[in-house]
């Protein structure tokens, strides 16, 4: 990677990025890997990097959660009868007992945001990370060998788009009870199938690439071919993508557990705590109630696109700005 | 062009066949509750349960019924609902006309909002109206349906009503036979709740699509011309530009022409979405399979209609 074409626009990269910085000579010529230079560019694009800074506090909420809730005082689960509803039984507002107020039953809002950063986070992330593996694998191998193969797949994939997804997704869960694991299931049976379409594209682009032929003839194996040749070419856009889709996972989780088709109470979901005060109009008496859940909900899909959008612009600089001259 | 769409008619049926057998294989082989049961009541005797299973033809085997189905609705009888006896075909046709009133009327919203949007952001990129529509996109993308259904609830409803003005109703549809003017009242909250986040998506197509176009070679032959800009961006540039938003569009109504679940559920509008969660949370089959079955050929429907607008919008396409 130290030479060739790369080492080039590294070393404009420097030129251009001194030449802003101090003053027309370079200070010294470095050769930098493509990923180096992504992440530079990526570095100074505040909005991504913010929204990454966003994203890595939700991490943390999500793997903490038990210290933090035992910092704030409330058990998620615990129903405070007495503190936490007023005696006519309607939830008590923000205050110092209450960071975020309590919900129907009296239990702490806060606490039950704070777990369900777990959730949001774990549905979208493994459910984005099989999609990704499964729509590699499907789309690589149709572009990769083409032909019947090709043919099959691409059909079974149209197939899947036909789908209507929330009626699917309602019918799936009410068969087999509402679960993560359903939600998860139904996730990445629509999402794998962009991945794959993207990773096919993207392989018979690079397909007919003189250096796969001199790869096939030194004898190297489609396996070697796939993992050595094709799938660096797909790393940009499938990390750009999958980024996107988290976001796209955690509404599609955040959606069923609001139809009461998704988490269970007294597991707490975002979505579900937003369905529960839509419910009977209890968003009326108790606005904390949507403004907590809402406003964590919106953060973290809002960081993730903002982050992935960073990211398409660090990974693809000519994309974008090239057109916009 | 004629053979190419025998070909897609084709397929979207053969489509539609592999979704109902998944729909009705998967409901019998992981069903929970006692279909029979359910209907027959929670008094009735094993002899009146074991009757109404006889009748509803639950007692033969699954490929059976499957194949029951399948000619009922090949003779146009999507069958009876398990629960009240309800034909269905008749229930989703009197429900339609209420997801139709809230798509159509969301999609004109919509496309009155991202287009603009979208041409101003590409007229003039890098600037401030571009950031700005930038941001409205990515928020757009990230309001989830149904949060946004709460906050005008909140704002536009309740707000409103207790501040005395009254304006927008929280729920209830009235059809535009009976009174239009009514009809739109009860309608404006839904349709603002679904074409605000989905006019993001749009708006950001639009400036990508109209600044892809603003670059091909005949738009600088039509200003080396000394056409005026708003000639050459109108009537050059966004013509070509549409062809992706037209697609997009048919695709969009589509899947909602299917049910609009969310919001008609925030907005209590009883149309397919709603008819498919009763069907859910009541084990109605037969209500159940409609309504899927709905959804996917309307899909379906879509898709061959976006790709005929495709060969006729774009004369490059050519389809064999």
């Amino acid at each position: 990677m130290s030479i060739g074409p790369s080492a080039e626009t590294a070393a404009m990269e420097v030129e251009i990025e001194a030449g802003m910085a101090a003053g027309p000579f370079p200070k010294r010529i470095e050769g930098r890997t493509p990923m180096q230079l992504a992440w530079a560019r990526l570095r100074r694009d505040r909005v991504a990097m913010l929204s990454l800074v966003i994203i890595a506090l939700l991490v943390l909420t999500a793997i903490f959660a038990p210290v933090i809730v035992h910092v704030s005082g409330h058990d998620p689960f615990y129903q405070n009868r007495d503190t936490g509803l007023s005696p006519a039984g309607i939830p008590v507002g923000p205050g110092t007992r209450f960071w975020f107020g309590t919900d129907e039953l009296g239990r702490d809002i806060f606490a039950r945001v704070v777990y369900g950063a777990r959730i949001s986070l774990l549905v979208g992330v493994v459910a984005t990370g099989l999609s990704v593996i499964i729509g590699l694998t499907i789309g690589v191998i149709a572009g990769y060998y083409g032909g019947k193969v090709d043919l099959v797949l691409s059909r079974f994939i149209d197939i899947i788009l036909g789908f209507p997804f929330l009626i699917t997704a309602i019918a799936l869960v009410s068969v087999f009870q509402p679960s993560v694991l359903i939600i998860i299931g139904v996730l990445v049976f629509f999402g794998w199938t962009t991945i794959a379409r993207i990773a096919r594209g993207q392989v018979l682009s690079v397909k007919e690439k003189e250096y796969m032929e001199a790869a096939r003839s030194l004898g190297a194996s489609d396996l070697r071919i796939m993992r050595v040749d094709v799938l660096p070419n797909l790393l940009a856009p499938i990390t750009v993508y999958a980024t996107l889709l988290i976001p796209a996972n955690i509404v599609g989780e955040a959606t069923l557990s609001f139809l009461g088709l998704g988490v269970i109470p007294p597991a707490s979901s975002w979505g579900q705590m937003l369905g529960a005060a839509s419910e009977g109009g209890l968003y009326k008496l108790a606005w904390w109630y949507v403004l907590f859940p809402g406003l964590f909900l919106f953060l973290t899909t809002l960081s993730f696109n903002l982050f992935g959008d960073g990211l398409r612009d660090a990974l693809d600089p000519g994309s974008d700005r090239a057109m916009a001259k | 062009m004629f053979v190419f769409l025998l070909r897609r008619i084709a397929f979207s049926a053969l489509v539609l066949l592999i979704i109902s057998a998944a729909v009705f294989f998967l409901f019998f082989v992981a069903s929970p509750g006692d279909t029979a049961r359910l209907f027959a009541g929670r008094n009735a005797s094993p002899e009146t349960v074991d009757l109404v299973r006889h009748r509803l033809g639950l007692d033969l085997p699954t490929y059976v019924q499957y194949g029951r189905f399948l000619n009922n609705l090949l003779h146009g009888d999507l069958g009876q609902s398990f629960v009240n006896g309800q034909q269905v075909g008749h229930l989703l046709w009197t429900r339609l006309p209420v997801t139709a009133s809230l798509t159509l009327g969301a999609a004109v919203v919509w496309l009155l909002i991202g287009i603009p949007i979208g041409v101003l952001a590409a007229t003039k990129p890098r600037s401030f109206r571009d950031r700005f529509a930038t941001v409205f996109a990515l928020a757009g993308l990230s309001f989830p349906t149904f949060l946004l259904g709460i906050l005008l609830l909140y704002f536009l409803f309740y707000r409103l009503t207790i501040a005395g003005l009254p304006w927008f109703p929280p729920s209830d549809y009235v059809p535009i036979t009976d009174n239009p003017a009514q009809w739109a009242r009860h309608l404006i909250l839904p349709w603002l709740t679904l074409a605000l986040v989905t006019a993001a998506t749009y708006s950001r197509l639009t400036r990508g699509s109209l600044l892809e176009v603003l670059g091909e070679d005949y738009i600088r032959t039509a200003r080396a011309k000394g056409l005026g800009e708003r000639r050459v961006i109108y009537r050059h540039g966004l013509r070509a530009a549409l062809t992706p938003i037209v697609t997009l569009l048919g695709i969009d109504i589509g899947v909602l022409f299917g049910g609009a679940i969310v919001t008609e559920r925030i907005f209590g509008l009883p149309g397919i979405g709603q008819t498919a969660l009763l069907a859910v949370a009541q084990a109605d089959l037969p209500i159940l399979m409609g309504t899927v079955l709905l959804a996917a050929f309307s899909i379906v429907v879509a898709n061959i209609v976006v790709d005929i607008c495709y060969a006729l919008l774009d004369p490059r396409v050519r389809v064999g």
